[in-house]
């Protein structure tokens, strides 16, 4: 007989409303568990991976570059150099010998080839293991270079995703500081935390623009190096994806004290409420921001919610899974479903903080699954536990869901369909349209069992 | 002719994946068997992900999860756990752990962690747990892959055991391929033992359950008896006999080895299906002949449009050479040959590919990223490329010239488990990609829109 969970796994799960949540979370995954968790690394590269005219150095050996090249979806407005995959490729001698001096001149070569604005060295596991002073290599290409150079401290062993998070916010910060803020209006943000997938970070400026706020820098999604360097001067972060970020705004917080707001664009409710809040912020420097803020979400929504209607009557009732990177976007995401008359029984994040679990906790439906650092048997169980329709995660959930028979939309950094602001909550509930409502599940041999028993049932009854 | 590339220090945009994942995807196609990969966690969830996006199927590696203190203590204790775990939640029948880059290094050494295992654990009832050395800092996936399959081999196969069978070690190749060799053995009346088998479980079917293990791969019984085999079929010219599991089990069984190119191509399955003529003492059969006249056909039927057409390869070393072979005897011009391998055999196989046809060998490179490739593309006016997905933007797109995609990974096509390469079909399956993708391009180019080409 398999355990599907096992022992050391169980306070990791809990079913909201059957008592006070107290889900063990940011630990280390269970060897042998098959976590969906990455490493410190891809923590790292992923928060920093969109900043567009950089050039990011993975400092190991091969793999670790070449899985991550060109994975996100992170569209630039300009330059693309954040689309190629750069290495040291370490080598056994290198392992032997320090890789510093093949670090100094992979470092020199690529510089002058490509004129980055700065060059972000990922540090691996074995960089961690082989002693190479990073920082070191770093200060004297910069010197040599006469661009920034900045070490990030990502040995994929060294913790979970969220210290990869932490190492990239470090890394950033070196850089915000150093540029020249003249000019900027005093009613303007900066953009953390959202990755400009399929080019949502456009959808938000656009709306930011209508409210008239300047957008000085967009970090994490289009970013520029230049951009980072005067973000300072901006008067308020608004951080989404809040563990990506989150520190980053805290260390701008302490040190320029500029303020932030956690905000979400996914979801109608959230993304009204973070433009509505940024207004808030700026209503005392200008009155008008708030009405033009009422005008543009009533704008929206009337483009968007005779449509959402028509897609509610073939979902009502549809139950969904929800398994994401980070748990902010889980809360979005419930709320987003019930706009489409569906219900989240499933909801999970990888990297989620005991203050998320609790909010999660207290916005499902009683009964709700609610999971840290799942694996895909365990998903594979509660999906059947609780009949979905749908699963919402990354291309590493994908053919668990499609193995059950099930719908699948892919909320991850590969996806090409636009989710964020009111146009992105539409293309959602398309994109759940699609899948639930194609004809192939009922030749899926575990549906058509399903419905065959539905169908007796409304025969005895 | 051998190129040495600039010698550029940094590498951009690799041609070649890790150790690790080579030794994953063996494993892979064992019967029962949970790949385990002795590291970081990210490791084998990277690798799950590129996998996946290939093959569209659950691709499950369980990872020990080092952290920080495993690092500087040694991974031993998580390894031990890691494979309970899996115990309790797979009941796998053989568990293939490979190192990685990290373990590695720290010098943990894994064989000696397996066999500490298995005498801790001997009063349960324990998988067949196999143990490969795949440090990432050296070779490609393809020493993995080979090195995991010799591996099994050698820990696996027990005291000869005569058996009918014969061992076919096929490298790595489609789930499709996999098919058909085994019809083709089949078609031939002879038993066949496939190393590793992963056309079911990375290409299954959809069932009423999730399966903690997919069904299907070679099973264990019929590995231990590859000793007793009358004779081992092995692909891969770039493939050393020292290093394969056909070359040890030709040392140390006595098992006979015929030693073949990936089968691409007329004259690569010509090769094959003589050393089963020789094997079994059969004619070829009948619908294979048959095949064979289909493909001869259409290399006359589409011979024009490909005449002199130059083409780009590029890819694992021994899908080149094969891949190279099949080019060259249809009349495109094979002007550069690459690869992010490094076994420093590419160019002698693909001198000896060409040899019988007239005209230029083609460039070679080995151990090159594509930015050498593009560096040396651009200079070498091809009219197609070929290879995995990877070469899309910065070599096809960036040439303005088809890709045909093969091998792996195909991550922005669908159908990639089954795309066709090997045997006569698989020739016939390319070339008809090959003249409609040339059809297609002058098509596209032309203003006038043709109907009939």
């Amino acid at each position: 007989m398999s355990t599907t969970i096992l022992e050391e796994r169980k306070s990791q799960i809990h079913r909201a409303g059957a008592g006070p949540i107290d889900l063990a979370c940011n630990r280390e995954s269970l060897a042998g568990a098959v976590s969906q968790r990455a490493c410190v690394f891809c923590g790292s590269r992923v928060v920093l991976y969109p900043i567009a005219d950089a050039l990011h150095l993975v400092h190991g050996p091969i793999g670790c570059a070449a899985y991550t090249w060109d994975i996100r979806g992170a569209l630039s407005s300009g330059p693309e150099l954040h689309r190629l995959s750069f290495s040291t490729d370490l080598r056994e001698r290198d392992v032997i010998f320090g890789g510093e001096r093949k670090l100094a001149a992979a470092l020199e070569e690529l510089v002058q080839r490509h004129r980055p604005k700065a060059a972000f060295v990922y540090s691996t596991c074995i960089v961690g293991l082989i002693g190479d002073d990073l920082k070191a290599v770093c200060r004297a290409a910069a010197a040599r270079t006469g661009i920034p150079v900045i070490a990030v401290q990502s040995e994929g062993f060294k913790g979970n995703k969220r210290a990869g998070y932490l190492a990239a916010c470090k890394a950033m910060f070196e850089l915000v500081g150093t540029g020249d803020t003249a000019g900027i209006d005093p009613a303007s943000v900066n953009i953390f935390g959202d990755f400009n997938l399929a080019g949502e970070t456009w959808i938000i400026r656009d709306y930011l623009r209508r409210m008239g706020v300047e957008v000085v820098a967009n970090v994490t999604g289009d970013g520029r190096v230049d951009d980072i360097r005067r973000c300072h001067g901006a008067a308020l972060n608004l951080v989404q994806c809040s563990g990506a970020t989150l520190e980053l705004a805290r260390m701008m917080q302490e040190k320029y004290g500029t303020s932030y707001l956690r905000v979400s664009y996914v979801g109608i409710e959230d993304m009204a409420d973070s433009l509505y809040r940024t207004a808030e912020f700026f209503q005392n420097s200008d009155p008008g921001i708030l009405v033009r803020t009422q005008a543009l979400v009533r704008s929206e929504l009337v483009k968007i919610l005779p449509e959402l209607s028509r897609l509610r009557r073939d979902l009502e009732g549809r139950k969904a899974a929800v398994y994401v990177g980070g748990a902010f976007k889980a809360f979005s995401l419930i709320k987003a479903f019930r706009h489409l008359g569906m219900q989240v029984a499933i909801v999970g994040s990888q990297t989620g903080t005991p203050e998320d679990y609790e909010e999660l906790a207290a916005i499902s439906d009683p009964g709700t699954i609610i999971v840290d650092d799942a694996n895909p048997l365990e998903l594979s169980e509660f999906i059947k536990e609780k009949g979905v329709d749908i699963f919402v995660g990354g291309i590493k959930e994908r053919p668990i869901a499609y193995k059950l028979g099930i719908g699948f939309c892919d909320h991850n950094h590969e996806r090409k369909i636009a989710m964020e602001g009111f146009v992105g909550m539409l293309n959602f509930g398309l994109e759940v349209h699609r899948s639930v409502t194609s004809p192939v599940w009922r030749f899926m041999p575990r549906r058509a069992a399903d419905s065959a028993d539905r169908s007796k049932e409304v025969e005895a009854c | 002719m051998l190129t040495k590339p600039h010698a550029y220090v940094s590498t951009t945009n690799a041609c070649k994946l890790c150790r690790p994942l080579g030794a994953a995807l063996a494993f892979k196609g064992i019967e029962g068997a949970v790949a385990f990969l002795h590291g970081s966690q990210g490791c084998a969830t990277y690798m799950r992900r590129y996998i996946i996006s290939h093959f569209r199927e659950p691709v499950d590696i369980a990872s020990s999860s080092l952290g920080e203190k495993e690092a500087v203590y040694g991974g031993g204790p998580n390894l031990k756990k890691g494979i309970l775990n899996v115990m309790k939640k797979y009941r796998p029948a053989v568990v293939g752990v490979a190192t990685t880059c990290l373990t590695e290094t720290i010098g943990d050494d894994a064989d000696r962690l397996v066999r500490e295992f298995k005498a801790e654990f001997a009063d349960l009832d324990l998988p067949e747990v196999v143990s490969v050395s795949t440090p990432a800092f050296g070779g490609s996936h393809m020493e993995g892959f080979h090195a995991a399959i010799r591996a099994v081999t050698e820990q696996v196969v027990t005291e000869p055991e005569p058996t009918t069978a014969v061992n076919l070690f096929p490298g790595f190749v489609s789930p499709e391929d996999l098919r058909h060799l085994k019809e083709i053995c089949e078609d031939f009346k002879l038993a066949v033992t496939i190393l590793p088998d992963y056309s079911d479980t990375l290409d299954g079917p959809t069932l009423e359950d999730y399966r903690e293990i997919p069904e299907g791969g070679t099973p264990l019984p019929a590995i231990r008896r590859m000793a007793g085999a009358p004779a081992s079929i092995e692909f891969g010219r770039t493939l050393r006999p020292e290093r394969s599991a056909g070359g040890l089990l030709q040392t140390r069984h006595g098992v006979r080895l015929f030693s073949l190119g990936l089968p691409i191509g007329l004259r690569e399955t010509d090769a094959l299906f003589t050393a089963l003529e020789e094997i079994t003492g059969r004619p070829t059969p009948r619908r294979h002949a048959l095949e064979r006249g289909r493909l001869l056909d259409a290399y006359v039927d589409g011979h024009k449009y490909l005449s002199g057409k130059r083409a780009v390869i590029y890819g694992e070393e021994d899908l080149v050479a094969g891949l190279t072979a099949f080019l060259s005897e249809i009349g495109v011009k094979p002007v550069l040959a690459a690869s992010g391998g490094s076994s420093g055999r590419l160019s002698h196989s693909i001198a000896s590919v060409c040899g019988s046809i007239p005209g230029e060998a083609p460039e070679v490179l080995e151990d090159v990223d594509f930015h050498d490739i593009v560096e040396h593309a651009r200079g070498l006016a091809p009219d197609l490329v070929i290879g995995n997905s990877k070469g899309y933007r910065v070599l096809a797109r960036e040439l303005g010239i088809p890709l045909i995609r093969v091998g792996f990974p195909v991550h922005d096509r669908f159908g990639a488990q089954r795309l066709r390469h090997l045997g006569y079909r698989g020739a016939l399956a390319l070339f008809d990609a090959v003249v409609n993708a040339v059809l297609e391009k002058s098509q596209d180019d032309s203003a006038v829109g043709y109907g009939y080409l």
